[in-house]
C-alpha cells in the first residue's frame, strides 16, 4: 500500500478546511465551491485507486485479505499502554473510503447548485471537508482511541451542519440536541474505552480481534454482576454506536438533524457519519462475536431490529418529506444492526456480516439519491411538507426518474441494490432465527409501502396550486442524481461476498429463491398497497388511519419519546437537579462563608467597642481586672 | 545572571520602568516589551532545559542556592524541572495576552501594569521556588495585588468581591502556613537540620502522624485557591467583578499555584498523609467536578459560568492528582496547562463582548455570530475546546486523567471516576447553551448591528491563547514527554 495515497486522501479535505475556514470571508463563492469538488475529486480518485490496488492486485495473500497497519505514537499513557494515529487498510475501511468518497463528492458537486447564493456558502464547504476529513480518519482508524477522536470530529461537523441555518430556533435546537445525545452516547463509549484499555492494555484493533490476543482470550477472568468486563466495555461501545447510528432510543436527535440543508442529510445523516455505528461493531465483530459466547451481539441484534420496526412504523405516519426519509434510514441501520448481529463467523456462516456491509453500501448510493431527489423537490415547491406536493413527475422528470429507483432499490426489487444486499440479510436472519427472520420480512413489507406512499405523493396524485411552476433542477443537481442513480442499478453486481467477509476468506454467495421470492413478494404488497392508497386521491388512507385510531396518533407523534426526553432534560435535570445545586451554592456553601465572615465582623465590632476612649470605661477595666486577678490568686494559693 | 533568576528580575526592571512613564500609550508600550521578554525567556529556558535534560539528570535543573536567613535555614533556593518550565510558559504567554487585551485601559493605567506585573513576578517566583518558605513569600506577592486590581478597577459590587476574595485566600494562606510550619518542624526527623528545602525534606522520613494532621492543612490551603469544592465561592464574584486581564490572569495563572503547590508540597512531602486523606478529597473533587457543570448550567451572567467551569475542571486537577499514578499526573499537569489557556481566551473574549454589548447576561445576547464573527467563531472553538473535544488541549488532558483514574481498580475509584466523567456531558450542555443562544439565533438588539470589529491588539491576544491550545492538541507527545520525565521522582517518592 502506499502510503503517501492513503495519507493524502483525508490530508486533502483538511487542507481545504482550513484554507476556506481561515480565509472564509475573502474567498469568492465561486472559488471555494470549485476547490471544494476539486480536492474531494483528487480524494475520491486516490480512494478508488487505493481500493483497486487493494481488492484486485495486492491485497491478497494465499486468498486471504491481509491487513496493512502504518501508526505512530500520539500520546502515550503508560510505557505500554498509548493512543496510536495511523492508517488501516482492510476489506472493510476500504470500501467505507469508497462509500465515503462517492457520496460526498456527489453531494459536493450537488451542493453547488443547491447552496447558491446562500450567505454562508463558503462556510458550507468548509464544513463539509471538515466532515469529509473527519469521516476519512473515522474509517482509517487503528485503534479505539482514534476512532472515538474522529467519531467526535465527525460529531461537531454534524453539530455545526444540522445548525448551518444558525439563525433559525428550530435549526439550533436540532444542532444541539443531535450533539448532546450523541455525547451522551459517547459517554458510555468512553467508558467501554477505558474498561478495554485497563484490562487487555491495548486499545488496537487488531490485538482486540486476534483470537489469541489478551481481549478474546482472556475476557473470563473478570467479571462484573455476572457478565465479563469486557462484555460491559462492548456493550458500552454499541452504545456509542447506538447513538451515532441512531439507534433505539438514542434515535431521537436524527429526525431533528434534518433542519440541516438537504445535501447534509444525504452525506451525513443517510450514508456516511450514521453508519459509523455499524462500521464500528463491524470493525470490533471477531470481538463481538467471540468474548462471552457472543453476548453483547446478541443485544446488537435486538436493538437492531427492534429500530428497524420501530422507525418503519413511525415512517409510515410522517407528512414531513425528510423526516420520512430520516426514520427510513434508522430502519435501515437497523437492519445492518441486525444483519451483524446474527452473523457467524467463517465462511458462508458470516453471510450476516457480508450482508451488513454490502447493504451500507447500496444503501449509501440510494439513500444518497433519495435524500438529494428529496433537496430537488423541495428546491422547486419551497415545502418540505408531502401534503404541498404531487404531481411532480411532468415538471421534474430526471428527479422523478431516479427517485423512482431509488425506492424501487430500497423496497428490494431485483435486481437493484437494494435486493441482493436485503436479501442476504435476510436469509441470514433466517439461519439464525425465525423471529428476528420474522421482524426483518415485516420491515421490509413496510419499508415498500411507505417509500412508495412517499413516491406516490410527491410525483403522481393531484397537481398543486404551485405558486412558482416547479421546475427541474440545473445540472449541478441533477447530474449526481443520475450518476447515483446508475450505481443503484448496478451495485447490485459487485461480487461483494468474495471481497469483504468476516474472515477475510471471501465465499461465493447464492440467492435462496424461497426467500427471495418471499422477499421480492412482501415488497411488491408493500408497493401494491401505497398504490391503492396514494396514487390517486382517495379517502383509503385516512379511512385506514381511523381505524388504528390511537395507534395511529402515537405513530405519528413518534411514541412521544421527544416529549419523554424533553421532560428529563427539562423538568429533571434543569429544574430540580441544575437549579437546586445553583442556588445550594448561592444559599449554603457561599452563606456559609459568608457567615463566618460576619460572624468575625461582628466580633470584632464587639472587641473595638472596649476601646471606647472614655477613661472611666478603663477604670472599670482596670479595677474589674485586678479584682478578678486577686480573686483567681486567693483562690489558687490559699487551696 | 541565572537564567531562573532572570524570571524575578526582570519583572521588577519592567515595574520600574513603568514608575517613569506618563500615560497609557507609554506604559503598554514598557509592558508589551516586557511581556515579549518574559515569552522569550520562557521559550529560551524551554530549549535549555531540553539541552541540559539530556545531560543532568538532578531532579531540579539550572539550581541555585543563596542563603537568606541563616538562623532559620531559609535559603533562596530556585530551580526547575519539566513541570515547571511549562508552567512559566503558561505564565508568560498569558501575561502577554493580558497586555493587549487591556490596550485600553484608561484608568489609572501605570499603576494597573504595575500591580499586574507584581502579580506576574509572584507566579514566576513561585514556580521557580524549591524553598518551602521562598515560595510561600511569592505566593504572597502574587495574591495581595488581586485586592487593588479588584477593589480599584474592577466593576460592579468590586468592593465585596475584593474584599471576599482576598479575605478567602487569606484565610488560606494561614491554613497553610501551619501546614508548611508543621513540615518545617518535622523536617528534622532522621536527626539533620530543619530545613525548608523540598528535596531534602522528601527524603526525610516524616513520622506517619505527623504526615495525617499536616497533609490536610496544607492540601486545603492550596485547594482553596484552586477553588476546590466547597472553598470556591470566592472565585464566581472575584471574576465577576475583575477587570478583564486580572480574572485572565487569575484563572489563567494564580489558580494554578493551587494544584502545582499541592502536587510539589502536599503530595510530594507528605505522601503517607495524602494515602490516609485520599478518600476524603477525591469525595470532595469529584462532587465539584459534578456541581461545577451542572452550577454552570443555571447561570446567566458569562463571568459566573465561566467561574464554575473552572471548577468543574480544577476539580478534575485535584482528582486526577489524588489518584497517585504517573497517567493521572500527567493529566493534572496538563489540565493545568490546559484550563489556563482556555479559561484566559474566555476571559478575554468575554470582556470584548461585554466592553461592546455592556452586558454579560446572556438572555440579552443572541446573534453575535453574524454582528461579531470573529470573536464569536472563537468563541464556538474555545467552547469546543472546554468541551473536551479532541484536537484542542482538553481532551488530551482529560483522556490522561480518565484513564489514570481507571488504573486504580477498587470500587470506590470506579464510582467517583464514572461520576467525573460523566461531567462531559454535562459541559456540553452548558457549552452549548451558551453557544445556542448568545452567538446563534436572530439578532437580539437592533444596537449590536452597529458593533466595532475585532482589532489588531484583541486579535493578537487571542491568537496567543488560541494557539496553544490547538498545538498541545493536535500533538502533544512533546509536552506530555517533557511532564512524564519529570514525575518520576515523585511517583517514586508517593509509591
Amino acid at each position: 500500500m502506499n502510503l503517501i495515497n492513503l495519507l493524502l486522501i483525508p490530508a486533502i479535505p483538511l487542507a481545504v478546511f482550513l484554507v476556506l475556514g481561515i480565509f472564509s470571508h475573502k474567498i469568492k463563492p465561486a472559488v471555494s465551491g470549485l476547490t471544494g469538488v476539486a480536492g474531494l475529486a483528487i480524494s475520491t480518485l486516490l480512494s478508488y485507486y487505493t481500493a483497486w490496488q487493494y481488492f484486485f492486485v495486492n491485497g491478497k495473500t494465499d486468498g486471504v485479505y491481509q491487513t496493512f497497519v502504518e501508526k505512530t505514537v500520539w500520546i502515550k499513557f503508560t510505557d505500554t499502554l498509548h493512543i496510536d494515529m495511523g492508517v488501516l487498510v482492510d476489506p472493510i475501511s476500504v470500501m467505507m473510503l469508497v462509500v465515503v468518497s462517492t457520496v460526498s463528492l456527489m453531494v459536493h458537486i450537488y451542493s453547488r447548485g443547491y447552496m447558491k447564493g446562500d450567505d454562508g456558502y463558503t462556510r458550507f464547504f468548509a464544513y463539509l471537508s471538515l466532515f469529509t476529513f473527519s469521516m476519512y480518519g473515522l474509517v482509517l482508524a487503528t485503534n479505539l482511541f482514534q476512532i472515538y477522536i474522529f467519531w467526535e470530529l465527525v460529531g461537531v461537523s454534524s453539530f455545526l451542519l444540522i445548525g448551518y441555518y444558525y439563525t433559525k430556533t428550530s435549526a439550533i435546537a436540532a444542532a444541539k440536541k443531535a450533539f448532546i445525545v450523541t455525547r451522551f452516547a459517547d459517554f458510555g463509549f468512553l467508558i467501554g474505552i477505558f474498561i478495554i484499555g485497563f484490562y487487555t492494555n491495548t486499545f488496537d484493533f487488531q490485538l482486540l480481534n486476534d483470537p489469541e490476543g489478551p481481549a478474546i482470550l482472556t475476557w473470563a477472568s473478570t467479571s462484573f454482576m455476572g457478565l465479563s468486563l469486557i462484555t460491559w466495555a462492548l456493550i458500552l461501545i454499541f452504545m456509542g454506536g447506538a447513538g451515532k447510528s441512531a439507534m433505539f432510543p438514542l434515535h431521537i436527535w436524527l429526525p431533528d438533524a434534518m433542519e440541516g440543508p438537504t445535501p447534509v442529510s444525504a452525506l451525513i445523516h443517510a450514508a456516511t457519519m450514521v453508519v459509523a455505528g455499524v462500521y464500528l461493531v463491524a470493525r470490533l465483530f471477531p470481538m463481538f462475536y467471540m468474548v462471552e459466547e457472543g453476548f453483547a451481539l446478541q443485544i446488537v441484534t435486538y436493538v437492531g431490529a427492534f429500530s428497524a420496526l420501530f422507525a418503519a412504523i413511525i415512517a409510515i405516519t410522517q407528512t414531513d418529506i425528510k423526516r420520512i426519509l430520516a426514520f427510513s434510514t434508522m430502519s435501515q441501520l437497523g437492519y445492518m444492526m441486525m444483519a451483524l448481529g446474527v452473523s457467524g463467523f467463517d465462511g458462508h456462516k458470516g453471510v450476516g456480516y457480508m450482508a451488513s456491509m454490502f447493504h451500507l453500501f447500496t444503501h449509501a448510493m440510494f439513500k444518497a439519491l433519495l435524500f438529494l431527489g428529496a433537496g430537488s423537490v423541495i428546491h422547486a415547491v419551497h415545502s418540505n411538507l408531502l401534503q404541498e406536493m404531487g404531481g411532480l413527475r411532468k415538471y421534474m422528470p430526471v428527479t422523478n426518474i431516479s427517485f423512482l429507483i431509488a425506492a424501487l432499490a430500497i423496497a428490494g426489487v431485483p435486481p437493484l441494490a437494494g435486493f441482493w444486499s436485503k436479501d442476504e440479510i435476510l436469509m441470514a436472519a433466517y439461519s439464525n432465527s425465525q423471529f428476528i427472520y420474522g421482524v426483518g420480512i415485516f420491515v421490509a413489507g413496510l419499508t415498500a409501502f411507505y417509500m412508495f406512499r412517499l413516491y406516490f405523493g410527491i410525483f403522481w396524485g393531484k397537481d398543486r396550486q404551485y405558486k412558482h411552476r416547479p421546475h427541474e433542477s440545473p445540472a449541478s443537481m441533477t447530474i449526481p442524481l443520475i450518476v447515483l442513480a446508475v450505481l443503484t442499478l448496478t451495485a447490485g453486481f459487485i461480487p461483494f461476498s468474495e471481497l469483504v467477509s468476516a474472515d477475510k476468506i471471501g465465499f461465493e454467495a447464492h440467492i435462496n429463491l424461497p426467500l427471495a421470492a418471499i422477499a421480492v413478494g412482501v415488497g411488491a404488497l408493500g408497493i401494491l398497497l401505497a398504490w391503492l392508497f396514494y396514487k390517486k386521491e382517495n379517502d383509503l388512507a385516512s379511512r385506514f388511519a381511523n381505524a388504528f385510531g390511537s395507534f395511529y396518533k402515537w405513530s405519528s407523534n413518534k411514541f412521544y419519546f421527544d416529549e419523554i426526553y424533553l421532560f428529563v432534560a427539562r423538568k429533571v435535570f434543569f429544574k430540580n437537579v441544575a437549579a437546586p445545586i445553583a442556588k445550594f451554592d448561592k444559599k449554603i456553601v457561599d452563606g456559609t462563608m459568608e457567615g463566618i465572615g460576619n460572624q468575625t465582623a461582628v466580633i470584632s465590632r464587639k472587641i473595638k467597642d472596649l476601646q471606647s476612649g472614655r477613661v472611666q470605661d478603663y477604670a472599670f477595666g482596670f479595677i474589674g481586672g485586678v479584682v478578678i486577678l486577686a480573686l483567681i490568686f486567693i483562690y489558687a494559693f490559699t487551696n | 545572571m541565572d537564567i531562573l533568576s532572570l524570571f524575578v528580575v526582570v519583572p521588577v526592571l519592567v515595574i520600574l520602568a513603568l514608575v517613569f512613564t506618563k500615560d497609557l500609550r507609554q506604559a503598554r508600550l514598557i509592558s508589551m516589551v516586557g511581556g515579549l521578554v518574559q515569552l522569550g525567556m520562557a521559550i529560551n529556558l524551554l530549549f535549555a532545559y531540553f539541552r541540559e535534560r539530556a545531560v543532568n539528570d538532578a531532579v531540579m535543573l539550572f539550581n541555585r542556592d543563596l542563603v537568606w536567613f541563616e538562623q532559620f535555614n531559609i535559603h533562596y533556593n530556585i530551580g526547575v524541572d519539566g513541570i515547571s518550565v511549562s508552567l512559566i510558559l503558561l505564565t508568560s504567554i498569558i501575561v502577554l495576552a493580558g497586555v493587549f487585551i487591556s490596550w485600553k485601559m484608561e484608568e489609572l493605567p501605570k499603576e494597573f501594569f504595575i500591580s499586574l506585573i507584581v502579580l506576574a513576578t509572584g507566579v514566576y517566583g513561585f514556580f521557580i521556588s524549591i524553598d518551602l518558605f521562598t515560595m510561600f513569600v511569592f505566593y504572597e506577592i502574587a495574591v495581595i495585588p488581586m485586592y487593588l486590581l479588584i477593589g480599584i478597577w474592577g466593576s460592579g459590587n468590586k468592593e465585596y468581591s475584593a474584599m471576599k476574595l482576598t479575605l478567602m485566600l487569606m484565610g488560606a494562606s494561614a491554613v497553610l502556613m501551619v501546614g508548611i510550619l508543621g513540615i518545617y518542624f518535622n523536617s528534622n526527623a532522621d536527626g539533620g537540620a530543619l530545613t525548608f528545602n523540598i528535596l531534602e525534606i522528601a527524603q526525610v522520613n516524616i513520622p506517619v502522624e505527623a504526615q495525617n494532621l499536616f497533609f490536610p492543612l496544607t492540601f486545603i490551603g492550596f485547594a482553596i485557591l484552586g477553588a476546590l469544592f466547597p472553598f470556591h465561592t470566592w472565585s464566581p464574584d472575584g471574576h465577576a467583578s475583575a477587570p478583564t486581564a486580572v480574572s485572565m490572569l487569575h484563572a489563567g495563572v494564580l489558580m494554578k499555584l493551587g494544584g502545582y503547590g499541592i502536587f510539589r508540597v502536599a503530595m510530594f512531602l507528605l505522601p503517607a498523609g495524602a494515602l490516609e486523606w485520599s478518600w476524603f478529597f477525591i469525595i470532595l473533587s469529584a462532587t465539584g467536578v459534578i456541581y461545577g457543570a451542572f452550577a454552570a448550567l443555571r447561570q446567566t451572567d458569562l463571568k459566573y459560568i465561566n467561574a464554575y467551569a473552572s471548577v468543574s475542571h480544577l476539580g478534575m486537577v485535584t482528582f486526577a492528582l489524588l489518584m497517585l499514578n504517573k497517567t493521572a499526573w500527567n493529566g493534572a499537569i496538563l489540565q493545568s496547562l490546559s484550563h489556563g489557556f482556555m479559561t484566559a481566551l474566555f476571559f478575554a473574549l468575554i470582556g470584548m463582548i461585554y466592553g461592546r454589548t455592556h452586558t454579560r447576561d446572556i438572555t440579552k445576547l443572541g446573534g453575535l455570530l453574524k454582528v461579531i464573527p470573529f470573536i464569536s467563531v472563537v468563541y464556538v472553538i474555545a467552547g469546543m475546546a472546554l468541551l473536551g473535544l479532541p484536537g484542542f488541549s482538553g481532551f488530551v488532558a482529560e483522556m490522561n486523567i480518565f484513564m489514570g483514574a481507571f488504573q486504580q481498580d477498587s470500587m470506590f475509584y470506579r464510582v467517583a471516576t464514572i461520576v467525573s466523567i460523566s461531567a462531559i456531558v454535562v459541559t456540553a450542555v452548558y457549552v452549548l447553551r451558551v453557544v445556542g443562544i448568545m452567538l446563534m439565533g436572530p439578532v437580539k438588539n437592533e444596537a449590536y448591528n452597529q458593533l466595532e470589529s475585532t482589532t489588531w491588539y484583541e486579535k493578537t491576544g487571542i491568537l496567543l491563547l488560541l494557539l496553544p491550545i490547538i498545538g498541545i492538541g493536535v500533538a502533544p507527545l512533546w509536552i506530555s514527554n517533557l511532564i512524564m520525565e519529570s514525575l518520576q521522582p515523585f511517583i517514586q517518592g508517593v509509591l
